[in-house]
């Protein structure tokens, strides 16, 4: 089932986040699309640097003061974000979309309790008194499952243990029963056995209330959990797009193939096999873009990767790659035709 | 917290005492004190005579412990000048002293944490510049020399404002601007700084993300953090302007403890002198004390454990 | 009370206050900032300037600072209509030439400034040096003495002191000194304990150097930079101070030319002939401010590479 444009929850073709810096201008974001519709997971990958929590602030609105943004289109519900006034846009915030941050501990407000933290966003957008806020609080956090909740209303952040604390984030964020989550490495902090617990947590309520999720993240391991679909970024650019099982099971972009590489896969890697590694650091993103970014630790480059900008390839319905491999070949068979094995 | 607190007071009180030590001090540095009360041309049974009336040959430690004794029940002995007691002479002039530093204190920070608060919303404005320029101003002037510019500017070529004395309190006007001055760049720095740090932190970022009015942003959110360390030097600094008002009440006449203090000094009636010293330095400790109250109460991070 | 800049509260600075000790940038970046650097420019000029005056001050002026005049008194500055070329900011209530006196006067600043702020330095880098190396109760007893210190009201103490031992320039460097140490023990204490647990130290200390050694020779360097920036603070400072006490009458005894002496001087002429106040007032002022901006870029300027 492929939604039309207009029944995209949110839509973002063309986005462009460039910084201001003394050395220059950074280009953090460049030509990103991307799209999610209700009740589906979007997971954008990739390492530190390359742009995903930027184009997740620039969808609310939260850039840096030293951040330019452009894009051909960013809407919200069919309505245009690009023009719409600060005042309008802080409306939509927490009401209509709202964020989850990777660091519960810093992202609470130490001094306020969690209950007025809770109950804030409620009143703000209008929904209703204190105490319907208070009531509606305490019915998400256990929705979330937090026991006792009454009287975590009434207990301060650093009385949570970071489990609870990011529980606390997601219940916050339902306040107001957004449309669209954007999630921006919501387990990374946390302890292994916390995240799977927060990862159910948060695929059960999408279940229940059918909201749009973006999740951001460089754990291959919450993407194959959580994914329906699945971006993956380097360098400020998309380099890949498909679902989540074209992307793990016959990855188009180099990039993507190393990233799976580096993954033990239980049943399948030998033991004393050698991971996969991708030598080389990521390219400085103060320059303009003079070919395909990845081309320095890439194993099947050749001359033309680094002639002109690539650009993305629509390879299906959903399905993008850039670069210029022949994608008729699966990336496998590259690698094996360039040992010498015939296929 | 309330052990923190009883942390917090025990040294206070081992502080307290040594400074009494090094008050009681100040008063037998003068050399022989038996000598100075007997007078100038005693003969030395007349001297021992005084030595034996003040108590002053007992051993040292006696003669401290006489003293605390008596001050901790409110005899602080007599002036050396008019042998009034030194008690009373001090609440007769703490009056106009307090009054002068809790009026500076809070032009100080009327002034200073808008401002600061201003400055921060807007870093390397021309009102962040302005501001920062304010806070040089007022740390580099002299106070005794500013305290005489605006005597000449306001009390005689403007005639606005009386320039001496303290009957009204329009008396404590010029005075109280120059004593803020001194007081007020300290105090907006630390409120800029603390801003600009709170607005730059995640739960800034988050409260942007849910959407909250900026105004609630920037004083629920960011000023409610960025104030704790503003009100432990606002307690602070009130400790030290009861000391260092020496100076402005000097230039303005105004007849406060600072001021005793000074003419005690220029006299040599040191039993004044040493009992203002030791009197300030409690003030301070018990402002210290208060400072670390208010923050653990205003902090739930140090309330609550 | 002289305007003491008073963010030194018993407040220690917290982690994230002091950013993180890092090796100071190299020669080269300092360079390029220094070039830049508004403040620093400013600032190291006036300082420089007023260093040149107070060396050379003999041979810049014909005047004698203690010759009086009894004829020539009053005389107003050139921009007045009375005044002349001859007294360019002309002369005091006992005839004696007045931009002579100040140029005289700023050695007495500078000396009691950088005397002040090296005695004070010393004392007050040593005891955090032993605080934050030591820690414990060695420590307990550094912030210990701290306490006291701050609770003592330090121009009182000093006008008292003065007028017991009297008043010259040695003794008032020597009490200043004595009484505002404080800000350099906190900050050097603090910093002490960051590099403490630094990676070179500890090899050091498993190699059996001296603890001697390893404080002068590791730590030590590492606050250098730390202890110029509030050496030149606490040198303006001691210039205020001084100015106060001398204005008082228990400073700098007259006829030496303290500028703060000169200002109390003129206070009995001030409303007649106000130059006399506001001559010597605007220089210590504009020294102070100097100084804090040299300061202020010297902290900017050797500030580790990535703090922004």
């Amino acid at each position: 089932m492929s939604a039309g444009a207009e029944e995209r929850v949110l839509d973002v073709q063309g986005l462009s986040v460039d910084l201001d810096l003394p050395a220059g201008t950074l280009h953090a974001v460049t030509d990103v699309d991307f799209h999610v519709n209700r009740g589906e997971t979007l997971c954008i990958v990739g390492e530190s640097g390359c742009g995903k929590t930027m184009s997740a602030l620039a969808v609310m609105g939260l850039l840096p003061r030293r951040a330019r943004m452009t894009a051909r289109r960013l809407t919200l519900e069919g309505r245009d974000l690009l023009t719409m006034p600060a005042r309008e846009l802080s409306h939509l915030r927490g009401d209509r979309m709202g964020m989850i941050f990777q660091d519960p501990m810093t992202s609470l407000n130490p001094v306020y309790t969690i209950g007025n933290q809770m109950e804030e966003i409620y009143i703000r957008h209008g929904r209703g008194n204190r105490k319907e806020a208070r009531d509606r609080a305490r019915q998400l956090l256990e929705k979330v499952g937090i026991t006792a909740a009454k009287d975590r209303l009434g207990q301060y952040p650093h009385q949570l243990s970071g489990g609870l604390r990011q529980r606390v984030m997601i219940a916050m964020t339902l306040m107001c029963d957004p449309i669209l989550i954007i999630a921006d490495e919501p387990t990374t902090a946390l302890d292994v056995t916390i995240q799977a617990q927060i990862l159910r947590i948060l695929a059960d309520l999408q279940e229940e209330y059918r909201m749009a999720l973006i999740l951001i993240t460089h754990d291959l391991g919450v993407v194959a959990r959580m994914a329906d679909r699945v971006n993956v970024m380097y360098a400020g650019q998309v380099v890949e797009t498909g679902s989540a099982e074209q992307v793990f099971t016959a990855p188009t972009h180099p990039y993507t193939q190393g990233l799976l590489d580096c993954i033990p896969i239980p049943g399948k890697t030998q033991r004393g096999a050698q991971l996969g590694s991708i030598p080389g650091i990521v390219p400085s993103l103060m320059s303009d873009i003079e070919g395909c970014q990845f081309r320095n630790r890439c194993d099947y480059a050749f001359a033309a990767c680094g002639a002109a900008p690539i650009e993305l390839h629509q390879l299906g319905p959903g399905r993008a790659c850039r670069c210029l491999l022949d994608q008729s070949e699966s990336l496998a068979n590259l690698k094996l035709k360039s040992a010498g094995v015939a296929v | 917290m309330s052990r923190f607190l009883l942390h917090r007071g025990a040294i206070a009180l081992l502080v307290a005492i040594t400074v009494s030590i090094i008050g009681f001090s100040l008063l037998r540095m003068s050399g022989d004190l038996a000598q100075v009360l007997a007078g100038d041309n005693a003969k030395p049974e007349q001297i021992a005579a005084t030595a034996h009336l003040y108590g002053l040959d007992k051993p040292i430690w006696q003669q401290y412990l006489d003293w605390a004794g008596a001050a901790l029940s409110g005899d602080l002995g007599r002036s050396l000048f008019s042998n009034e007691p030194v008690a009373r002479m001090i609440a007769e002039r703490i009056g106009v002293t307090i009054q002068l530093s809790l009026m500076s204190l809070i032009f100080a920070v009327v002034l200073a944490v808008p401002l600061g608060v201003l400055a921060a919303t807007k870093p390397n404005s021309w009102l962040d510049r302005t501001a920062l320029g304010i806070s040089v101003f007022g740390q580099a002037i002299p106070n005794f020399w500013f305290g005489l510019i605006l005597i000449i500017v306001f009390g005689v070529t403007l005639r606005w404002l009386p320039i001496s004395g303290s009957d009204t309190i329009r008396h404590f006007i010029l005075p109280t601007v120059t004593l803020g001055v001194a007081v007020m760049p300290a105090i907006m720095r630390l409120t800029r700084t603390g801003m600009l740090d709170a607005l730059d932190s995640d739960y800034i970022r988050m409260a942007r993300a849910k959407g909250l009015a900026p105004v609630s942003v920037l004083f629920k959110h960011a000023l409610r953090n960025a104030i704790l360390p503003v009100v432990s030097l606002t307690a602070v600094s009130l400790g030290f302007l009861l000391g260092g008002s020496v100076i402005v009440e000097s230039v303005f006449a105004l007849n406060g403890i600072g001021f005793l203090a000074f003419q005690s000094i220029l006299r040599t009636d040191f039993p004044v002198v040493q009992s203002i010293v030791v009197f300030v330095s409690f003030a301070y400790i018990l402002l210290t004390l208060l400072s670390d109250l208010i923050n653990a109460y205003l902090d739930p991070r140090i309330r609550l454990g | 009370m002289t305007a003491i800049p008073r963010d030194r509260a018993i407040q220690l600075p917290r982690g994230h206050d002091l950013a993180e000790v890092q090796a100071p940038s190299p020669p080269e970046i300092m360079r390029r900032r220094a070039r830049s650097h508004v403040g620093f420019i400013i600032g190291s000029t006036v300082v420089l300037l007023t260093f040149f005056v107070a060396i050379f001050a003999p041979m810049l002026t014909q005047y004698d600072p203690f010759a009086q005049d009894l004829t020539k008194r009053l005389i107003p500055p050139v921009w007045e209509t009375k005044g002349s070329w001859e007294h360019i900011f002309g002369t005091d209530g006992l005839g004696r030439d007045y931009l002579t006196r100040l140029m005289f006067g700023a050695r007495i600043s500078l000396l009691v400034g950088f005397g002040a702020a090296a005695m004070a330095g010393l004392i007050g880098t040593t005891l955090g040096l032993i605080g934050g190396y030591f820690g414990g109760k060695v420590d307990a007893v550094v912030m210990y003495l701290v306490n006291v210190k701050l609770a003592l009201p330090g121009v009182l103490v000093a006008l008292s002191l003065i007028s017991v031992i009297g008043g010259s320039v040695w003794v008032v460097v020597l009490v200043l000194g004595l009484l505002f140490w404080d800000r350099y023990v906190v900050v050097t204490r603090a910093v002490t304990q960051q590099i403490r647990t630094a990676d070179y130290v500890t090899a050091a200390e498993a190699v059996g150097a001296s603890r001697f050694r390893i404080i002068v020779g590791e730590i030590l360097p590492n606050v250098l930079n730390h202890i110029i920036v509030i050496a030149s603070l606490e040198m303006a400072v001691a210039i205020l101070v001084e100015a106060a006490l001398s204005f008082l009458g228990l400073g700098i005894r007259p006829p030496t030319p303290s500028w703060g002496l000169m200002v109390s001087e003129g206070r009995n002429f001030m409303f007649f002939q106000p130059y006399l106040v506001a001559i010597p007032g605007a220089a210590i002022f504009l020294l102070v401010i100097s100084i804090n901006m040299l300061g202020d870029g010297i902290r900017d300027i050797t500030a580790p590479e990535g703090r922004n």
